[in-house]
Parts: structure tokens; C-alpha cells; sequence
């Protein structure tokens, strides 16, 4: 097994691409926290987890409050007593142009996705030092390379991309090895939201002529999280079906 | 395993990164055809790989010449089927600075490293379309992004990066991937004649080590598995921080 014996932290996990690494790390022997706001569905993929045979605790989180990330660390040390693995995987979108960007929709973007990437990203530093070391994936986006035209989505994702190798850098001498993923288009609850198109029309658009499912970046996350990765830091895993190859 | 069906074929894979590729897919389950001009060393590989349960096939390769490639792909499909997975892995470095550089010397490091990487997807793609589709992996270096080392392999490893765009566009909707491997330093014979000191790689590398041949071996095997079914055209940087500052 690929993460036996490690302890993950999942932010986001309640559903989606958060929900599937939980249960793919899970199945890999890793134990893993669960933090999301959305608490039914993040107790229901806890619940799967752990009849399934697993080891798994959910924490109600906001990641953008680092009194939250205090309770959340202190829930993976008091479970189980350290803490390997962190995937910044939570994350929000709103379809806004410039023009019909509000200030505070560039605030909650930015703070959740951005600034919820920082404070996880510091929160985790000094027990990964304890363990020897550590894997920090933060989930960006193709929208932190390329414009997809939401500005507040656009910019906090190519902020995570940037931090990452900043943080990369500063904690690699700490064994800490942090990289980014990339998704293109993954067929989510985030996906249909205020969409004005159909899986298949974005299909088309997209040089496999599909999207994906939340296993094919779980499992990349997977491949980052574990020692199979041990060089890589400061990466970015493009994962997109060819879109931004053209 | 991650690998079980799959036959994968493997330029330059009598040592270094190619061999220790062989011996990871050969132990996920998949046939491996090890192609070098390095034969009897493809073959000391091959043996070990057999005797240890697993199925390989050493055949003699020169990247560089396109009847080699349909030898390699014609004896890789009589002995275990349509291929599904190839790894252009072989390449050299040519150890001359602009000024002094001479024909040959470019000559050899392109054909090698880029023309063998063409040669190598031009007749291998019609053995995975066959085979309903397939992944391929194409070993530039970080010298396909960055300038490191000197102008011949950096401008072949550039190539390298984008005629792997290229194809990966053509054939997306063909169920074959196209992805590139972008390694820093990594420990192989490659390095030999190496003039930079210990200090000099310490800065230059954020995790302060050259790396070890498996290190890109994973990158390549979770490239070639399903586990990486909706990555194509991109690259996988494995370079221990090289190009994040």
C-alpha cells in the first residue's frame, strides 16, 4: 500500500475530487481528516470510508480561518499523532466577468482559495518537520495558467501556483516536497454550477473529447502524496485532456 | 498491478533511467522490450527481468534510423502484441559550448534526442492504434524548459517538449496519450565527465541531491498506467526544485 501508515489532511472533502482522494488515500492505508464546511455529505464519505474498513475522522472546517486549521491539526495529532499528507483541495468558483466581479466576491474567492492554501500550508510545517518530511499537494487549476474568464477564480489559482513553489523552495531542505495540480475540466458539483453548458457540449471542447472524473486527479494526487514522487517539488501536474496543449 | 496486460516498448534501456523503467514495468505486470545500440547490456537486463518472473525482450535499436524502429516494433509485436506503451528514453549529451561546438556534435545530439523521439512515435503509433490506444512518454530533460548543460541538448530537449504537444493533439481523440518527462540531475553514467562542483548542484537543487534513475521511473510508470487517463500533452517536471526558482 502506497500511504501506509501516513496521515493525510483533505480539506474540500466532502465531495468531488476531495471525496475521492479521501477514499482512494484511505484504500491506499493512509489515515485521513476529512475537513469541509459541508458537513452531512462530509460525515456520509467518512461513514463510507471507515465500514469500508478504513481509517478516517471528519473536522468542520472553513479553510480560510486559522482558528479552524488550529482545530483541524489538533484533531489529526490527538487521533493520529501525525500529520504527512495535506491536499488543498477545497476551493469555490463564481462565474463572474471583471465587469460583474463585486468586492466581496473577490475577498471570499481569494480567501478561500488562496489564502486557505497559506494558512494550511504554514499550519502543517512543523509537523511535517517532526515526521522527516512531508507532501503538501494544493489543488490549482488550468485557470491558474490560462484565462477562463472569472477574474477572482482566475487570479486565486494562479496565486496557488506560484505559492507552491515559493513554499516548495523554503521547505525543501525539510523534506517537505509541495506541488501543484492542475485540473482542466472535472465533472463536479463545481462544474454544473451556474454553468450555461451541458457535459457534452464541454466535451467538445476539449482535445479528448471528454472531461474527467474526480478519480483521474485523485489518483495523481495520490502519485504526489506518496514517496513514488520523491524528487518532485515545486511541480506542475497538468492535468487537462490536452487543453492547454494547444 | 498497475501495468498487467501492457506492452511496453523502451528506447535506451540498457542502463540508467531506461533499465531501471524496464525493471519497474516488467514488475507492475507489464512485457517490456528493451531497445539500445547497448545490446549485450539490453540483454543482461532482459535476463534479470525474465528470471525474475517477468517478460522481456532485448532488441538491438538505433533511434536514429527508422528501419531499426520497425525491427523493434515488428520483433516487439511477434514475440508479445500490439504495444501500448512506449518510453523514448534514449538520448546523449554532447559535452561542447557554442563556440566550439562542431557539426557532428549537434548533428548526433539532434538526431538522437529529437529525430529519434519522432521516428519513435511515427512507427509505433500504428501498433497502438491497433491496440485500441496507449501511452507514450517522451524523455526530454529540464533543459527543455530552462538553459542547463549545452546548446545542442538543450535545443533537442526543447524539441522534444513540443513535438510531444503536437502529437499528443493529433491523437487525443485516438485513446493514445502523449506526455513529456522533464528530469533535473539525475545519477547515471550521463553525468560522467560532470566539471560543476558539489557546491555549485547544492544551490542549484532546493532538495540538495541528485536524484536516483527509479525517481523517474515512477514518473513514468504512473504516466503510462490509467492512473494518469486524463493527462496528455503535459509535462512532468522531476527535478527536486531545479526550475521553481
Amino acid at each position: 500500500m502506497r500511504l501506509q501508515d501516513k496521515v493525510a489532511i483533505i480539506t474540500g472533502a466532502a465531495r468531488g475530487m476531495g471525496a475521492s482522494e479521501a477514499r482512494i488515500f484511505a484504500n491506499e492505508g493512509a489515515k485521513v481528516i476529512l475537513a469541509d464546511i459541508q458537513v452531512e455529505d462530509g460525515n456520509h464519505v467518512t461513514k463510507e470510508i471507515i465500514d469500508a474498513g478504513g481509517q478516517a475522522l471528519f473536522v468542520e472546517m472553513d479553510v480560510s480561518s486559522q482558528a479552524d486549521w488550529d482545530r483541524t491539526i489538533e484533531a489529526a495529532i490527538s487521533n493520529f499523532g501525525k500529520i504527512n499528507v495535506l491536499v488543498n483541495n477545497a476551493g469555490i468558483i463564481e462565474r463572474d466577468s471583471l465587469e460583474e466581479t463585486t468586492e466581496e466576491t473577490w475577498d471570499k474567492i481569494m480567501a478561500v482559495n488562496a489564502k486557505g492554501v497559506f494558512l494550511g500550508t504554514k499550519a502543517v510545517i512543523p509537523h511535517m518537520r517532526a515526521a522527516g518530511g512531508g507532501s503538501i499537494v494544493n489543488i490549482s487549476s488550468i485557470s491558474g495558467m490560462i484565462s477562463v474568464g472569472y477574474p477572482a477564480y482566475n487570479s486565486s489559482k494562479g496565486a496557488i501556483r506560484v505559492f507552491t513553489k515559493c513554499a516548495a523552495v523554503e521547505l525543501a531542505r525539510d523534506n517537505i516536497r509541495v506541488n501543484s495540480i492542475h485540473p482542466g475540466t472535472i465533472w463536479t458539483s463545481m462544474s454544473t454550477y451556474k454553468r450555461a453548458f451541458t457535459r457534452e457540449e464541454r466535451a467538445k471542447t476539449i482535445p479528448m473529447q471528454r472531461v474527467a472524473e474526480p478519480e483521474e486527479i485523485a489518483y495523481p494526487a495520490l502519485f504526489l502524496a506518496s514517496d513514488e514522487s520523491s524528487y518532485m517539488t515545486g511541480s506542475e501536474l497538468v492535468i487537462d485532456g490536452g487543453a492547454t496543449a494547444e | 498491478m498497475r501495468l498487467k496486460g501492457k506492452i511496453a516498448l523502451i528506447s535506451g534501456a540498457a542502463r540508467g533511467m531506461g533499465a531501471s523503467e524496464a525493471r519497474l514495468f516488467a514488475s507492475e505486470g507489464a512485457s517490456v522490450v528493451l531497445g539500445d545500440v547497448l545490446h549485450q547490456q539490453a540483454q543482461a537486463v532482459a535476463d534479470e527481468i525474465n528470471n525474475s518472473d517477468g517478460h522481456a525482450l532485448a532488441v538491438t535499436l538505433d533511434v536514429t534510423s527508422e528501419q531499426s524502429w520497425r525491427n523493434a516494433v515488428n520483433a516487439a509485436e511477434q514475440r508479445f502484441g500490439n504495444i501500448s506503451v512506449l518510453v523514448n528514453n534514449a538520448g546523449i549529451l554532447v559535452r561542447e559550448e557554442l563556440e566550439e561546438g562542431t557539426d557532428p556534435g549537434w548533428d548526433s545530439t539532434m538526431n538522437v534526442n529529437a529525430k529519434g523521439v519522432y521516428l519513435g512515435m511515427k512507427q509505433t503509433v500504428p501498433s497502438m492504434l491497433r491496440a485500441g490506444g496507449g501511452s507514450i512518454i517522451n524523455i526530454s530533460s529540464i533543459s527543455g524548459i530552462v538553459s542547463l548543460g549545452y546548446p545542442a541538448y538543450n535545443a533537442s530537449k526543447g524539441a522534444v517538449r513540443l513535438l510531444t504537444k503536437n502529437v499528443a493533439i493529433r491523437y487525443a481523440d485516438k485513446n493514445i496519450r502523449v506526455n513529456s518527462i522533464h528530469p533535473g540531475v539525475i545519477n547515471t553514467a550521463m553525468m560522467d565527465g560532470d566539471t560543476r562542483s558539489d557546491e555549485d548542484w547544492d544551490r542549484m537543487i532546493p532538495l540538495g541531491r541528485f536524484a536516483e534513475a527509479i525517481e523517474v521511473a515512477y514518473g513514468a510508470l504512473f504516466l503510462a498506467s490509467e492512473e494518469s487517463s486524463f493527462m496528455t500533452g503535459s509535462e512532468l517536471v522531476i527535478d527536486g526544485g531545479f526550475t521553481a526558482q
